[in-house]
């Protein structure tokens, strides 16, 4: 189902929301749990991400939570299997996140085809150069129904902008900021100006916003500028020292959606 | 076999730039710049005079009379302990804090291991009047106290980096996120032969002062612009790659590189990358690391901060995998007795990570008419604490 999944979550609702978790945190076997509560409090589709030694794009909120994940155990293995889980329970498309490195120690072709197999959508490799891919890998991954979204930043050049949209496919993921994930808390008019400079562009593929997005306010304003929102370091924060996660995660989803 | 970098950065199927597109426009930018700025006649001029009034170059090529003897061979030491800083890096420096003034950068970010390239970034930095922050491991702050001292001394600011194994490939990590986040005003001097494109190039570059230094030396001192063997220590590579680099397509020269063993190849405490490693990323470069199944980077050891990195430059995983160099190991052991052997028949304390090369010479079979260079890269005063640590009445040779 993979590409069209994706898809099909854009232009038929107002205001999208995507959701980052880290499997393996707080608890080792959260990951399920964890995403069947976002999937039911109204979040359209998830980014599971699986945990990286040296996850160089990350800030320190996402750091700290891969860190706690490895030391809790969490492995590939693990990771397909409660994704697995995941897709048993609940519908919304589900995307892998993490470092080019996982892939290639693992095998390309065998990691995609357990993406498949076990119910994932689609993919974002932050670390994985677009030239790269073009030249080495596209053609293995055309053979699996599986987005590939790639990141375009306030210093991506306009020409570069269309090469990479060219590229993606499911969604391109606009980086909110020059900056590792979760430094900022309010959208300055120079991301403005940025938002709009890249909805004039009419891109092929929709547009979501991503990084430091940590307020209802900044949610809707995404919304605004491009076709949807990712939060991840402000969700994975309220996970912290939580005693009921669960609860805590549909408050979360609640304040953003204001149900 | 071709040695050299392709357009995008490869050394064979190692190297690139593998880095997140937030990085990649502060990196574009200086693949698209450093050859140009550096093959000027201006930048030529003012590197070459720093190095020689500045650094101490040329560094000697010294005869060890005593060590030949031995060894019953001609063994030759590349004295990068002489330069000022006390090692190999910083020629490095030298170079890349005059590429960052051409390209009008005016922070200047680094990490650091034992503190001999944060010690060469905060030197240059004192003398060209620009900002340093010099991200280091918590654990390397404490094991090279000397150096933290050295590098706040000379006005840098000494960023303790507590993620991970909170050694090298941490602070590298910090350093490149520092990075990401403050393009534009900030130059990145990486002290060695690693990450993404163009920094193995431009490093090697600058480190391949070593080498033609040598060819000019040996023909001096015996005749012939070359030795039979080089024996290198490596961490990321950068001295390796110095001393190497105008010998490379010279097949007559034997390359030995010699990693750490830590406190032995299979006790899980070793940095031998290439024996222990497979192929794959870090730090923006595909090449050999130590990972898990799930490629996720091992914490390495070394009793040598500067070797405790969990991967190799590209170029060197390049000319492993091709056979151009071959890969000793040297254990804590091994290397801790090489040092006190050199301090007594030479009088001359190694760096830790030169002692690594140096026991190599206890584990390969010369003849008598060989010449051997051996890339002294650094000298041992920041290692004091941790040589007179060892029971020396064991350990001193005879
Ligand atoms: C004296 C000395 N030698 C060698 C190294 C290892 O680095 P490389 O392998 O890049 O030469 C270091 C690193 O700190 C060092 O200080």
């Amino acid at each position: 189902m993979g590409k069209i999944k994706i898809n099909n979550i854009f232009g038929r609702k107002e205001n999208i929301l995507s959701i980052y978790l880290t499997a393996g945190y707080p608890v080792i076997n959260s990951m399920p749990d964890l995403a069947i509560a976002l999937a039911q409090a109204g979040v359209n589709f998830l980014e599971l991400g699986m945990p990286f030694s040296d996850p160089l794009a990350d800030g320190q909120t996402i750091q700290y939570s891969s860190n706690v994940a490895l030391k809790n155990g969490i492995t590939l293995e693990k990771y397909f299997d409660q994704v697995a889980r995941i897709r048993d329970k609940i519908d919304i498309p589900l995307i892998f996140m993490g470092y080019f490195n996982q892939l290639l120690k693992f095998g390309i072709e065998k990691f995609l085809s357990n993406c498949v197999e076990t119910g994932i959508d689609g993919m974002i490799i932050p670390d994985l150069p677009p030239e790269h891919f073009e030249k080495k890998y596209k053609e293995i991954f055309d053979k699996y129904d599986l987005s590939l979204s790639f990141l375009v930043t306030p210093t991506t050049t306009e020409s570069r902008i269309k090469y990479i949209d060219k590229l993606s496919s499911g969604f391109v993921y606009l980086v909110s900021t020059s900056s590792t994930t979760g430094k900022i808390d309010k959208f300055t008019n120079e991301q403005a100006e940025y938002f709009k400079k890249i909805k004039n562009l009419n891109l092929n593929n929709p547009v979501i916003i991503g990084f430091g997005i940590s307020s209802r306010d900044k949610f809707l304003l995404a919304n605004k500028y491009a076709d949807g929102a990712i939060i991840g370091s402000a969700y994975i924060k309220t996970l912290k020292n939580s005693a009921n996660y669960i609860l805590e995660t549909k408050n979360f989803v609640n304040k953003i959606l204001k149900k | 076999m071709n040695y050299e970098i392709d357009k995008h950065g490869f050394y064979g199927s190692y190297g690139g730039a593998f880095v997140p597109e937030l990085l990649f426009a502060n990196i574009n930018e200086l693949a698209q710049n450093y050859i140009n700025i550096i093959e000027k006649e201006d930048f030529q001029n003012e590197y070459k005079s720093l190095l020689k009034d500045y650094v101490g170059r040329p560094s000697p090529l010294y005869f060890a009379k005593r060590l030949s003897a031995r060894y019953n061979t001609n063994i030759f030491l590349k004295r990068e302990d002489l330069n000022h800083t006390g090692a190999h890096k910083i020629n490095n420096t030298i170079g890349q804090i005059l590429l960052a003034k051409r390209m009008g950068k005016t922070r200047i970010i680094a990490e650091t291991g034992a503190g001999q390239h944060g010690v060469a970034t905060a030197t240059v930095c004192a003398l060209m009047d620009m900002e340093c922050i010099v991200y280091m491991g918590e654990k390397d702050v404490k094991r090279q106290a000397p150096n933290v001292a050295r590098m706040k001394m000379l006005g840098a600011e000494v960023r303790p980096v507590s993620s991970g194994s909170k050694t090298l490939k941490d602070a590298t990590n910090e350093a490149i996120r520092d990075w990401i986040n403050n393009p534009g005003n900030t130059f990145y001097i990486i002290g060695s032969v690693v990450g993404p494109h163009p920094y193995p190039d431009m490093v090697a570059i600058f480190q391949s002062v070593i080498s033609e230094e040598m060819k000019l030396q040996l023909t001096e001192q015996t005749g012939r612009d070359y030795p039979d063997k080089i024996i290198t220590c490596i961490g990321g590579g950068s001295n390796a790659a110095g001393a190497y680099y105008h010998y490379i397509n010279n097949k007559k020269v034997e390359l030995i590189s010699v990693e750490a063993g830590g406190k032995g190849i299979n006790t899980g405490m070793s940095a031998a990358t290439s024996v222990l490693g497979s192929d794959g990323i870090i730090h923006g470069s595909m090449t050999k690391l130590m990972q898990t199944a799930d490629g996720q980077i091992i914490e390495p050891y070394s009793i040598s901060a500067g070797l405790d990195y969990p991967g190799i430059g590209p170029l060197h995983a390049h000319l492993i995998e091709t056979g151009r160099t071959k890969v000793l190991t040297a254990t804590d052991d091994q290397a801790v007795k090489a040092g006190f052997l050199l301090t007594k028949t030479e009088g001359i304390i190694p760096a830790l990570e030169s002692a690594h090369a140096l026991a190599a010479l206890e584990m390969i079979e010369f003849s008598l008419d060989e010449i051997v260079v051996v890339n002294l890269s650094g000298r041992g005063d920041k290692d004091m604490e941790t040589y007179l640590q060892w029971n020396t009445t064991d350990i001193i040779p005879d």
